[in-house]
């Protein structure tokens, strides 16, 4: 029995096993010293608004903010790329002495004459929210000066969680919303909201729905305009996809313009058919529905018969499964299975009570299912259900390498599509050539002997002539 | 109105200009770095969650191995009153589940600001702990990543060591912010000297360690604290970094000489042939033998290598970015072989960087444009203006090569888009070497593959 780490007091009620738990705690603080995986509130606010290309996005605080997250996220862009550029107000002690507001205007009012940005964001960080800076009176008064959105968004990392930082963005993205006529829109235009263009997937799922017969007037914020926001109060329907990080502005959208909401996911074959089934459905078109079903049905076909290749080798694999938002979880879960796998391991940053419910009602008995852990929980997790593989981010992959588990990224900072049916296809494959690697063989933790050549295949093995 | 000058604790004049994709990291990196390579040793930062986790993320993408690094996970409440109840539970979490010989202790803006009285609260922690705890302050609008280094070696060392403890080494040795393999190849030439040396920091194998058989708290390795009792006692300390003396001159080196006598050696990073005579001789002074005939062979072999490929190199023009010691030591290498410094820049403002590049290029008729302490966007426009045919920087400003369309030299840190950062060799005769091999090759096939023939034979 491989040696564990107990749980530190305090996180017991936030991991749950099914079967043998009664509930889960969730949507709290996380605790001191946990080495927790989340980030912080200017983190969540910064990763949501990002891939907005054509808007600036200057980071007012010292330099380390917003240095870690330049260029970080696969976020791709059709047009601008001025997102992808990491500008800082450069705070110094001497502007945490005598305040940085006039550094702030002079750097906005320098940078908004070079890039020409149509609309800009300001993020506060821990030490604005302290040295008290009137960040919304530089942002009005250079939005006098050069006639663009200067929007503050209130994200200092210690004001909440990550999650309170997707709402201070959708609360910042949300004052460009109803600026723009939207007369010249069709009647069924739909928002996608909460697919961040990673590696290119928003383009992929308009594809999808533009193949069908309904047009996407704004990608939120994947492949992000200024202008697609200002005028996406004229969509009839909202599809969420990332529901953490975007409810928020789904919710302000349908309580200031009655634009309807559907929860969608399009990771996996199952949950890609259904979002777009969702969304045909609330059109009640019958030509729609009968395109959706034919698409479905061919798109389908086109990766089967490799996935039931791939399936082979992965039959009976256990799998765990760490992310930050919830949504990711549950489609995870049910394309393991259609792979054969099992997820044991089951867990979120930013999961909530109703999250976690359902996670628990699609998982198998005895997966553990555990909210804001930690490397120290999650390795102990994987050695107690002896997983096969770990999917997360860049912060789970060297434990799990060390102890010998295969490795997918399904983070941010990938750079390769995982959405819709091809998607589940190269999915299936990363998984196929991580889990199947002869490597595995070879590590301390899986080889047989501690030898040097122990787990090499007999037919390596040096024999005696 | 206020008639007086403003002014900060530190003196640093004010900056009216914000960072374009900026070339420094901030001061608790460089704080865990130290703490990682201390054995068995958790580093810790008082402060938000997201500094913790971004600076773990940014290490991680660099190394590839675990860094755990705690937070005290401030709230808004910890930012009015005071974030005590946090870091005490945060500690007591952490020697919980890490069980390890020590904590590393570092403040943020954050905790910085709103005047936390970190040493009091470490007090209040060792009335019911017996665990060694170590603390440095470091905010974040206070210098670099290098400020935060080494403010952090010092730390370490102040507050560990024991007048009179027995040295366990003979030399204590400070190099700098450098990768495992440069410590793991700095050990080895001592030891061909009969040398041993207390490494601080010694990251070697804590970040770039082997296969786990079973789950690790912690990765082996690490400066132990015994050792580091006992440096007041040592013969003779190295430092390296030639901007230490004008950048950082309570350096811990030097501390250790004002206070204990210990003979000090500031030295520029053993990178060249200059620089790493230097090291040889300084080590036969210490050690008082002469060089070993297997450096002897590596530096023979170096010096031949450099008459093979130096018209591949000769008069070439290229553009040095990286922390002021490392662009300081790599200029004087270039200049050894005939390269024109095209431009050397370094990402913070750091005393003495012009002066350690005016001695580099002394040999040379060539005047490099110097940047010190700029972005990425004064880099991008200083790329244009020089045209260099070839970058040597981190992974950073591949973006600045690509568009100048040149090929980059990946050393130093970050490394990003590559596998192998941790075992990248920049020091010593071999360092020199592999360094040396890789830039003469990125320009032959550079040459090569933008030929409309397909030689095979150059």
């Amino acid at each position: 029995m491989p040696s564990t780490t107990d749980i530190l007091p305090g996180r017991e009620p936030q991991v749950f096993r099914k079967g043998l738990s009664d509930k889960l705690v969730c949507d709290r603080k996380s605790l001191a010293g946990s080495v927790s995986q989340r980030a912080c509130a200017f983190c969540g606010a910064r990763v949501v608004l990002y891939p907005i290309a054509d808007a600036l996005h200057l980071v007012h605080g010292p330099i380390g903010c917003a240095v870690y997250n330049w260029d970080i996220r696969g976020a791709l862009s059709s047009g601008p790329q001025l997102h992808r550029n990491s500008f800082s107000t450069d705070l110094r002690e001497f502007d945490v002495i005598y305040g940085g507001e006039k550094k702030l205007q002079n750097v906005l009012l320098e940078l908004i004459a070079e890039r020409r940005p149509k609309a800009a964001f300001v993020y506060s960080t821990c030490i604005v929210g302290l040295i008290g800076d009137d960040v919304d009176a530089v942002c009005r008064e250079v939005s006098a000066q050069t006639g663009i959105d200067v929007i503050p968004v209130a994200s200092p990392g210690f004001q909440g969680t990550k999650k309170s930082g997707y709402k201070a963005a959708c609360d910042a993205a949300f004052r460009l919303v109803g600026t723009a006529p939207t007369s010249d829109l069709p009647p069924n235009g739909v928002n996608l909201l909460g697919d961040f263009n990673i590696a290119g997937e928003s383009w992929l799922i308009r594809d999808y729905l533009k193949e069908i017969g309904i047009p996407v007037i704004a990608t939120i914020t994947g492949d992000g305009r200024v202008d697609d926001l200002r005028r996406c109060h004229g969509a009839a329907l909202n599809l969420v996809q990332c529901s953490g990080s975007m409810t928020h502005l789904a919710n302000s959208l349908h309580e200031h313009y009655g634009i309807p909401q559907r929860r969608v996911s399009f990771f996996g074959l199952e949950d890609t058919a259904k979002a777009l089934y969702d969304t045909v459905e609330f059109f009640r078109d019958e030509e729609l529905t009968a395109r959706a079903r034919a698409f479905v049905a061919r798109e389908v076909a086109a990766v089967q018969p490799e996935l039931k290749r791939l399936k082979k080798d992965l039959k009976g694999k256990k799998a765990a499964i760490y992310v930050g938002g919830a949504f990711k979880a549950f489609s995870l879960v049910k394309a393991l299975r259609l792979l054969g796998m099992k997820t044991v391991v089951a867990g979120t940053q930013t999961g909530n009570a109703e999250d976690y419910e359902r996670l628990r009602d699609i998982c198998d008995e005895g997966t553990i299912i555990v909210d804001d852990s930690n490397p120290a929980e999650l390795a102990r997790f994987c050695l107690e259900t002896d997983a096969d593989l770990f999917i997360g981010g860049v912060k789970e992959r060297p434990f799990a390498y060390k102890l010998g588990i295969a490795f997918c990224d399904h983070n941010h900072e990938r750079k390769t599509p995982l959405a819709g049916f091809i998607g589940m296809l190269k999915f299936a494959r990363e998984v196929h050539a991580s889990v199947c690697n002869p490597v595995w063989s070879f590590v301390p933790r899986r080889s047989a002997q501690h030898s040097p050549t122990a787990g090499l295949p007999d037919n390596l093995l040096p024999t005696a002539l | 109105m206020t008639t007086e000058p403003l002014t900060t604790a530190t003196g640093e004049p004010p900056s009216p200009t914000g960072a374009k994709n900026a070339c420094k990291l901030c001061t608790p990196l460089g704080a865990c770095m130290v703490f990682m390579g201390v054995e068995g040793c958790v580093p810790f930062l008082h402060g938000s969650q997201g500094c913790a986790t971004y600076i773990r993320r940014y290490l991680i993408s660099h190394f590839r191995e675990p860094v755990d690094i705690a937070s005290s996970s401030f709230t808004e409440e910890d930012a009015v009153f005071g974030g005590a109840r946090n870091l005490l539970l945060g500690l007591s979490n952490v020697e919980t589940q890490y069980k390890p010989s020590c904590i590393g202790v570092a403040t943020t803006c954050l905790s910085e600001t709103i005047g936390e009285d970190v040493p009091a609260i470490l007090r209040d922690y060792r009335a019911d702990s017996a665990l060694p705890l170590l603390h440095v302050s470091t905010a974040a609008y206070r210098g670099s990543h290098l400020t935060g280094f080494h403010d952090t070696v010092r730390q370490v060392l102040l507050q560990t060591l024991e007048p009179g403890a027995p040295a366990l080494h003979p030399v204590n040795l400070f190099p700098g912010m450098v990768s495992p393999a440069d410590l793991r190849h700095l050990r080895e030439i001592l030891a061909a000297f009969g040398l041993s040396a207390t490494i601080l920091p010694d990251y070697a194998d804590t970040l770039d360690g082997g296969s786990w058989e079973d789950y690790q708290r912690l990765q082996k390795g690490g400066t132990p604290l015994n050792a580091i009792r006992g440096c007041g006692m040592a013969k003779a300390s190295i430092e390296l970094g030639e901007t230490l003396p004008t950048a950082h001159p309570d350096s811990a080196a030097r501390l250790l000489h004002k206070h204990h006598g210990v003979t000090a050696h500031n030295l520029p990073l053993p990178i060249g042939l200059r620089h790493t005579d230097k090291f040889i001789q300084t080590l036969e002074e210490i050690s008082g033998t002469t060089c070993p005939a297997t450096l002897r062979a590596s530096r023979a072999r170096l010096v031949d290598s450099l008459v093979d490929g130096h018209k591949y190199l000769a008069q070439k023009r290229i553009a040095v970015v990286g922390d002021p010691d490392l662009a300081c030591a790599l200029t004087s290498f270039l200049c050894e072989i005939g390269v024109v410094p095209a431009i050397v820049s370094t990402g913070f403002r750091t005393p003495g960087f012009e002066d350690a590049i005016a001695n580099a290029t002394a040999i040379t008729p060539y005047t490099p444009c110097i940047l010190n302490g700029a972005d990425h966007e004064t880099l991008r426009s200083a790329v244009r203006e020089h045209a260099p045919e070839a970058m040597i920087a981190s992974s950073k400003s591949y973006p600045i090569a690509r568009e100048a369309g040149i090929p980059l030299l990946r050393v130093g840190f970050p490394i990003h888009d590559r596998i192998g950062a941790q075992r990248i060799l920049h020091l010593g005769y071999a360092g020199t070497q592999n360094l040396y091999d890789n830039l003469v090759n990125l320009l032959l096939e550079a040459r090569q593959t933008t030929n409309e023939t397909a030689w095979s034979y150059l």
